[in-house]
């Protein structure tokens, strides 16, 4: 006899108060994986760009006046210049300034690759690479690099990336959020499906006490229908997930080398998400059995 | 089920009990008795007269409002709720209204004492048929109790009381449904089990059976227990 059809006293199956706890669990188990999946994919997008700038620095340097042609000259010697500069700098590991057709690269994604963006001027970019524990005066670099080689700045990321970081963080406390009111709302459903459950075989469980059946042993009935139930709804909950994760991996992938690249769910998300029906029929399980114990012990 | 024989102490003893329902009435009152190991007691009185509640306070149903309940020794009034379980597997209950599980067949209705109390299922083969083909139901073992006569609801619900061999049976109007032939087939099966040390209280209106057999009798009047 399986843990699904295991043999059970009270007549608990099909029963009209715990009948609908599937299609309200299905939902919640819904919701809690695409938040659940939204935070994993953030904080692995997170970390990313946390990992890709940091001891990185860029620095921009403007276009000389005049058209392409005229400005290109100019505007080599400028960088060479700021080049020479951090080259003489302690704690820098290395500086190299992209190509035209990497600048172009880096467009790509939201201007496209046609010859007018061949054609236009776009300012220089030095990619430097900072050695490994560096302490770099980044406020001194900047002023000095922009006083040598006018029109020439310094972005270490930090600005940017920390404001990002701030706003993925309370997203991701907000996943937290959902899923935590989700499980009350659960545990709520749960509760008061297994009282109902209780006031409707009073009499039998009134039986099976007479004849000597422990508190547990009736609870632990009450447990093992949310436990299926929970489960049942559980994976439908899933069931309807996957077409929304894999369409996302799907729009990761065509966005592929864009700014939002690799929004693929990390191997730790998949397996929370896949173990999110399991958590639903447990958490059932254990409310049914905490409020069959309440019930059963205001009795005689 | 092997069961050892009970010694001789009291196996119930009621000491000033009263019972009364909300703000009403004491419906029992002053209740002093005690039950010897061993013994065979009917339980008479006209209808309403508490005999039901004098029975469900000696199987734990219901809690005295005033008085001392004590069952094997024990009194039931400071026993710790995980002691209950154990003491009400030695207490075999024939109700009135036979309190079938209807989802149950015959046999796994009787079984329940036994599943309860975590017996193997060896046991529940060797025992339940056996016991079912004595009250006459050996036709009946997968009947669900809708589908039974109320004679053979109430052969199966005995079954179920005595399957575990208690050291107390109580029984609400046992002989109620049936025929003569079959209720004395029944009080020999209550005399059976007394012989071999149950405490028995078969609750009665049927008076030609309490006095053909000679047994002592409990008689409930004007809430108050009188002995006959």
């Amino acid at each position: 006899m399986g843990i699904l059809d295991r043999r059970s006293d009270l007549p608990l199956k099909g029963d009209a108060s715990s009948l609908y706890l599937p299609w309200l669990i299905a939902p919640m188990v819904f919701l809690s994986a695409v938040a659940l999946a939204g935070a994993f994919i953030l904080n692995g997008l997170i970390t990313r760009w946390d990992r890709d700038v940091s001891g990185t620095m860029t620095v921009e340097v403007s276009t000389s006046p005049g058209d392409a042609a005229e400005s290109a000259e100019p505007t080599r010697k400028r960088v060479e210049q700021v080049l020479k500069l951090l080259d003489g700098t302690p704690g820098i590991a290395s500086a190299r300034a992209l190509s035209h057709e990497q600048l172009v690269a880096l467009m790509a994604p939201w201007l496209g690759t046609s010859d007018v963006l061949r054609d236009l001027p776009l300012p220089a970019l030095i990619d430097v690479t900072l050695k490994p524990d560096a302490e770099i005066n980044i406020e001194g670099l900047s002023q000095k690099i922009a006083k040598t080689v006018p029109g020439a700045s310094l972005d270490d990321h930090r600005r940017w990336l920390d404001r990002l970081i701030v706003l993925s963080r309370s997203i991701e406390w907000l996943a937290v959020g959902v899923v935590t009111l989700i499980c009350v709302a659960t545990a709520a459903t749960v509760y008061y499906a297994t009282r109902t459950g209780m006031a409707i075989h009073r009499e039998v469980i009134e039986v099976l006490h007479v004849i000597g059946a422990a508190d547990a042993y009736i609870a632990q009935q009450f447990a093992h229908r949310a436990f299926i139930l929970g489960l049942k709804g559980g994976l439908l909950g899933l069931a309807l997930t996957l077409p929304i994760l894999g369409g996302i991996a799907f729009g990761a992938h065509k966005m592929q080398g864009g700014f939002l690249a690799d929004l693929s769910l990390p191997m730790t998300g998949v397996l929370a998400v896949l173990a999110l029906p399991f958590a639903a029929a447990l958490l059932a399980m254990l409310t049914a059995r905490i409020a069959a114990h309440g019930a059963l012990a205001r009795m005689p | 089920m092997p069961r050892q024989k009970s010694d001789r102490q009291n196996v119930v003893e009621f000491a000033g009990v009263g019972v009364r329902y909300g703000y009403g009435p004491e419906i029992l009152q002053d209740i002093e008795f005690s039950l010897p190991a061993g013994s065979f007691h009917f339980l008479t009185g006209s209808s309403g007269a508490g005999k039901s509640s004098l029975l469900r306070l000696m199987y734990l149903a219901q809690k005295p409002s005033r008085g001392r309940v004590g069952l094997f020794g024990m009194d039931t009034g400071t026993a710790r709720r995980y002691q209950l379980p154990a003491l009400r597997r030695r207490i075999g209950v024939v109700f009135q209204d036979f309190r079938l599980l209807d989802h149950l067949s015959a046999m796994d209705n009787v079984a329940l004492p036994l599943r309860v109390a975590g017996a193997p299922e060896s046991d529940v083969k060797r025992f339940v048929p056996d016991l079912l083909s004595w009250v006459g139901l050996a036709d009946h073992l997968h009947a669900k109790p809708p589908t039974l006569s109320g004679g053979q609801q109430q052969r199966v619900a005995i079954a179920r009381a005595v399957i575990s061999r208690p050291d107390l049976l109580l029984a609400d109007e046992p002989t109620g449904n049936v025929d003569d032939q079959i209720a004395m087939r029944l009080i020999y099966l209550f005399e059976e089990l007394n012989k071999l040390g149950t405490t028995v209280v078969v609750a009665t209106h049927n008076q030609s059976l309490v006095s053909r057999l000679n047994y002592p009798q409990m008689r409930l009047a004007d809430g108050r227990l009188h002995y006959v």
